[in-house]
């Protein structure tokens, strides 16, 4: 209508400091963060939704793959990081019990646990990524294993004398050559003067490739495809850990403005929020530790 | 988390209020915004701007395609062409295209709302929609990319093409825009309705935007992971999808499509929701079965989850999954019968103008019942096996996916432009390039059925003599579309510098965002309105004065006139 | 949103959102978690068989999810759309890998068809981690580039 353009009332005067424009009350606005939030943690159970079912889908159909490879996980620091995350998602489940009740130092104590357990969860895992580097339990041709399943490097006696050397196998494709060969070596365009039908039975271009190189064989296994299981692992337990890292800097920006008295038992909604995506943290590894860890 | 402390505060002018175009000047007022009007008119330019872009590659596409063998390129440069193409066609245009662009305008108007519940996250979004283009620009910088916008195993993961993986990334980028837009709708359509406003008083394109951002929240994290795990099978040959290495493609198949079919109802939806607006406002009646039209969108947004291994009838599923996915296809044809039997009952003697969107709202409906009844061809196993990847599977979806969703957005965009820019278009000029889009179209798509049922293969560089006449004819219908889409921008561009004053309700609508100015102030409402019937123009009158209608309100009909 | 302009003051009352759940539910809920995690752990010694084992352990996990998610996250006092966001997402999560699943298993046959009597001219692709075979690998044959769909 043309009349409502004309005056210019203010009419958010009265809204207190931290609530936004486009809300009518704290109630609305903390109910609508919160909502947010959930739907956010709805795609993230969708986004690792995907990795279970690869992992399902191989698990059914290999289960021999699944039964041989975990013997090489350890199940002892497995239980340990998931005492670990259990204990710290109590911390934090404290820590809003604490911020509901304008508690800062207890607030900011269980926020440091929390981020304390976080720390904790990532420094054994990075013990236990580091050992499956040095032991070659690496996924697709990276897997050559130097020890067979059951040894957890401590006593290092070598699977196979044959097998190469114990160095850490590289990451890149140095180790596999000719896997990416370099784009530069095709060009078929300019070399194709007739242009029929039968012209074009050599493929797109993308597929004219000199061959790619016999894969490196060490050690015949018992085992088909044991490699598929450490490209699950890595995969699962890698987003999982990248969650608890984004979790652990939110929580580090909560126990900053914790410290700094920024919540009450008014406005306490990042607590909230930052404290379910860590619950979901754990949620997940709840799953993870028995799948990969618990195999009987 | 940072990212959902609500925002503090908006521009807010100090002066006297304006039109939220005016209220501020200079690009970072733009770059910096917060307000969902700027946002979204951002993401219109944005997506027109690749609308453009995927149409100079449709157009190259047909220009080879003008006769058989090399016509002015590559085989290639073909393959590199249609890729990108469907890629940004799909993921830069038609899936952001109404929710992000139109649907960010409208939806906290319609709501009465000041904003969206998180405008920060607004704001995010759109930079990730800006991150993802880039990407796919740079895509083609980096030696670009032959895969097929599906990106199938082994060939994604073994192709030598430099632009593989910053599409990849590109499009897992853009799913988190689209993720990130849905759930700010949900959280807008849950939390933040007018009083008066129930559920069942929501427009019907909210409630189209409502089952859209259910699906973009289930389904795009699937994306999400599939193309990660696609990056990292590609760049270290992890074993999960690739057969040489003891994987399985099929699966990366059933990954991407349990997220690309549903994707294709993120599409769509937005699209019905628009037409069921239009319908009703241009034939001034109120909609026919309200109810049925809302749970028919979630219907489908549901119902889309059940039916991705359509696409795989041939690619190695098994014959059990095979016929049960055939099965479910046929549900989804219930609900959009529904709507489309809803349109037409509802435009049954209504006394209909024929404005340029309600043109559009009708090729809709004509060209979406091309497409819907093709798709059951499709659908079908026997008739599958022979359709798989011809020609008629091309026309099928870009009946679906042009014909109707972006023949709908741009319906929307007429219909929304008063309302945007404040100012009117040559209605005239509107109608030809209505005219000349709707004849290109089908044009171009009618003779691709015809070729595919004949056995031409998609994404084919050469072909034989014999189906030289169709390609030429689709070829030159391509020609006439771009001209008419070339006009609509001329008209539009010439109606935003010296079109006629837009009133705040040119066409006679209903829903909230009428009973604002055109174009309307940042904060859209002064007095949060009181929703009545999105539907009901009974109390909507024509003002010779403003060239507009005004809402009258009348009392309730109490006692009769006294009868002379 | 009608009164919006007039409510100018926010009552303290106002102010107190969200839910309460008392420090000792959380320290039982830890306690419980914390058990069953031995429970599961301690359970594995013993072997009821593939498929008996794994149900036990997912059981075990979803109870202990179920803790977390009740108290930790509050579900249990929450508006029941919560409940609705997780549950759904949980149902997709299972439509997803159900109808995968039944898929995969079932073109297994097909794989072992295959194998059992593959085409003349086909010899199989090296695997990783298994030793060459003796005669020269054939190049598997170029996969259709671009079998996609819609």
């Amino acid at each position: 209508m043309a009349s409502s353009s004309t005056t210019a009332a203010e009419p958010h005067a009265g809204h207190p400091p931290r609530l936004a424009h486009q809300f009518d009350t704290p109630a609305q606005q903390f109910e609508s963060v919160v909502q947010g939030m959930w739907l956010f943690l709805a795609t993230e159970i969708l986004l690792f939704g995907g990795l279970f079912c690869a992992y399902a889908v191989y698990r059914a159909n290999h289960p021999e793959i699944f039964e041989y490879a975990h013997k090489y996980l350890d199940t002892f620091w497995g239980a340990v990081n998931t005492v670990i995350l259990l204990c710290s998602s109590f911390t934090m489940a404290a820590g809003v019990w604490a911020a509901q009740r304008g508690r800062r130092v207890m607030l900011s104590v269980m926020l440091a646990l929390t981020l304390l357990g976080g720390l904790g969860f990532l420094g054994i895992k990075y013990v236990e990524y580091k050992h499956k580097w040095e032991a070659g339990l690496l996924w697709g041709r990276h897997y050559q294993p130097l020890y067979p399943p059951g040894h957890h490097g401590e006593d290092a006696t070598p699977h196979t004398p044959a097998s190469p050397a114990p160095a850490p196998p590289p990451p890149a494709p140095p180790a596999v050559p000719a896997e990416t060969p370099p784009p530069a070596a095709v060009s078929a365009d300019a070399a194709d003067p007739s242009w029929n039908l039968h012209a074009f039975d050599s493929g797109p271009r993308g597929l004219l490739l000199p061959g790619s190189a016999p894969p490196v064989a060490s050690e015949p296994q018992p085992v088909r495809n044991v490699h598929i299981f450490f490209g699950i692992y890595f995969c699962m337990t890698g987003l999982h850990g990248l969650h608890v890292i984004a979790g652990l800097i939110v929580i580090g920006w909560l126990l900053v403005g914790a410290v700094a008295g920024r919540y009450s038992g008014g406005y306490f909604t990042p607590v909230e929020v930052g404290g379910l995506y860590w619950h979901l943290v754990d949620l997940i590894w709840i799953y993870l530790f028995p799948l990969l860890y618990l195999i009987h | 988390m940072t990212a959902f402390s609500p925002g503090v505060a908006l521009d807010r002018p100090a002066g006297p209020r304006t039109d939220y175009l005016r209220v501020r000047a200079g690009l970072a007022s733009w770059l910096f915004t917060l307000d969902h009007k700027r946002i979204g008119v951002m993401y219109l330019v944005g997506i027109l701007g690749a609308f453009l872009l995927g149409g100079i590659f449709a157009l190259l596409i047909r220009t080879e395609l003008l006769t058989p063998a090399r016509t002015v390129m590559s085989a290639d440069r073909y393959n590199q062409f249609f890729t990108l193409h469907g890629a940004i066609m799909t993921f830069l245009v038609i899936i952001p295209g109404i929710p992000a662009a139109l649907g960010n305008f409208v939806l906290p108007i319609m709501l009465g709302a000041r904003d969206l519940a998180f405008p920060r996250i607004n704001l995010a979004s759109f930079y990730l929609w800006v991150l993802g283009a880039v990407l796919a620009v740079l895509a083609i910088v980096l030696g670009s990319v032959d895969t097929g916008w599906t990106f199938y195993v082994p060939y994604a993961t073994e192709t030598t093409m430099g632009g593989v993986i910053p599409v990849l990334l590109g499009a897992f980028v853009l799913g988190f825009s689209s993720i990130f837009t849905g759930l700010n709708f949900i959280v807008t359509i849950h939390k933040m309705r007018p009083p008066g406003m129930t559920w069942f008083r929501l427009p019907l394109f909210l409630w189209a935007l409502y089952a859209t951002a259910i699906i973009q929240i289930l389904a795009t994290p699937v994306l999400g992971i599939t193309l990660v795990l696609l990056i990292i099978e590609r760049v270290f040959k992890l074993g999960i999808f690739l057969p040489a290495l003891g994987g399985d493609p099929v699966l990366y198949q059933h990954f991407f499509w349990f997220y690309s079919h549903p994707a294709v109802y993120i599409m769509i939806l937005p699209a019905m929701g628009i037409v069921s607006e239009l319908i009703s406002v241009f034939s001034r009646k109120h909609i026919f079965g309200y109810t049925f039209i809302a749970f028919s969108s979630i219907a489908i947004a549901v119902f889309g989850f059940f039916v991705w291994g359509h696409h795989m009838f041939v690619s190695g599923q098994s014959t059990m999954l095979t016929t049960i996915f055939s099965l479910l296809t046929y549900s989804v044809s219930i609900p959009s019968a529904v709507k489309v039997f809803n349109w037409l009952a509802t435009m049954y003697r209504g006394s209909i103008a024929l404005k340029t969107p309600m043109l559009y709202a009708l090729a809709f409906i004509f060209l979406f019942g091309i497409g819907g009844l093709t798709g059951l061809f499709l659908g079908a196993l026997a008739t599958d096996v022979h359709l798989t990847d011809t020609y008629f599977v091309v026309a099928h979806f870009h009946y679906v996916m042009m014909g109707s969703t972006l023949i709908a957005m741009i319906g929307g965009l007429h219909y929304w432009w008063p309302k945007m820019t404040g100012r009117m278009y040559s209605e005239r000029a509107g109608v030809i390039a209505w005219a000349l889009v709707f004849v290109g179209f089908n044009l171009t798509f009618f003779p691709q059925f015809i070729m595919g049922a004949h056995g031409m293969p998609r994404r084919y560089y050469n072909y034989p003599p014999e189906f030289a006449l169709l390609h030429q004819l689709s070829t030159v219908g391509a020609y006439l579309m771009a001209v008419g889409f070339f006009l609509t921008a001329a008209y539009l561009l010439h109606a935003l510098f010296r079109g006629a004053r837009a009133p705040a309700n040119p066409w006679g609508g209903a829903t909230l965002e009428w009973r604002c100015a055109s174009p309307p102030p940042t904060e859209n409402f002064e007095h949060p309105p009181v929703a009545g019937d999105p539907y009901d123009y009974s109390d909507i009158e024509y003002d010779p004065q403003t060239g507009g209608y005004v809402h009258v309100p009348r009392p309730a009909p109490a006692a009769p006139a006294a009868v002379h | 949103m009608a009164e919006h302009a007039s409510t100018h003051a926010h009552s303290a009352s106002d102010e107190h959102v969200g839910h309460r759940v008392p420090l000792w539910v959380l320290a039982a809920t830890l306690a419980a978690l914390l058990a069953l995690t031995v429970l599961t752990v301690s359970v594995t010694a013993w072997n009821f068989g593939r498929a008996v084992n794994l149900w036990i352990a997912m059981i075990i996990a979803t109870v202990k999810a179920t803790l977390v998610a009740l108290y930790f996250m509050h579900v249990r006092y929450d508006k029941p759309i919560v409940g609705l966001i997780l549950v759904g997402s949980l149902a997709f999560v299972a439509l997803f890998i159900g109808l995968t699943l039944m898929d995969a298993v079932e073109y297994q046959t097909y794989l072992a068809d295959f194998r059992d009597s593959p085409p003349p001219g086909y010899s199989p692709p090296e695997m990783p981690g298994e030793r060459p075979a003796p005669a020269p690998p054939a190049t598997p044959p170029s996969a259709p580039p671009t079998d996609g769909g819609t």
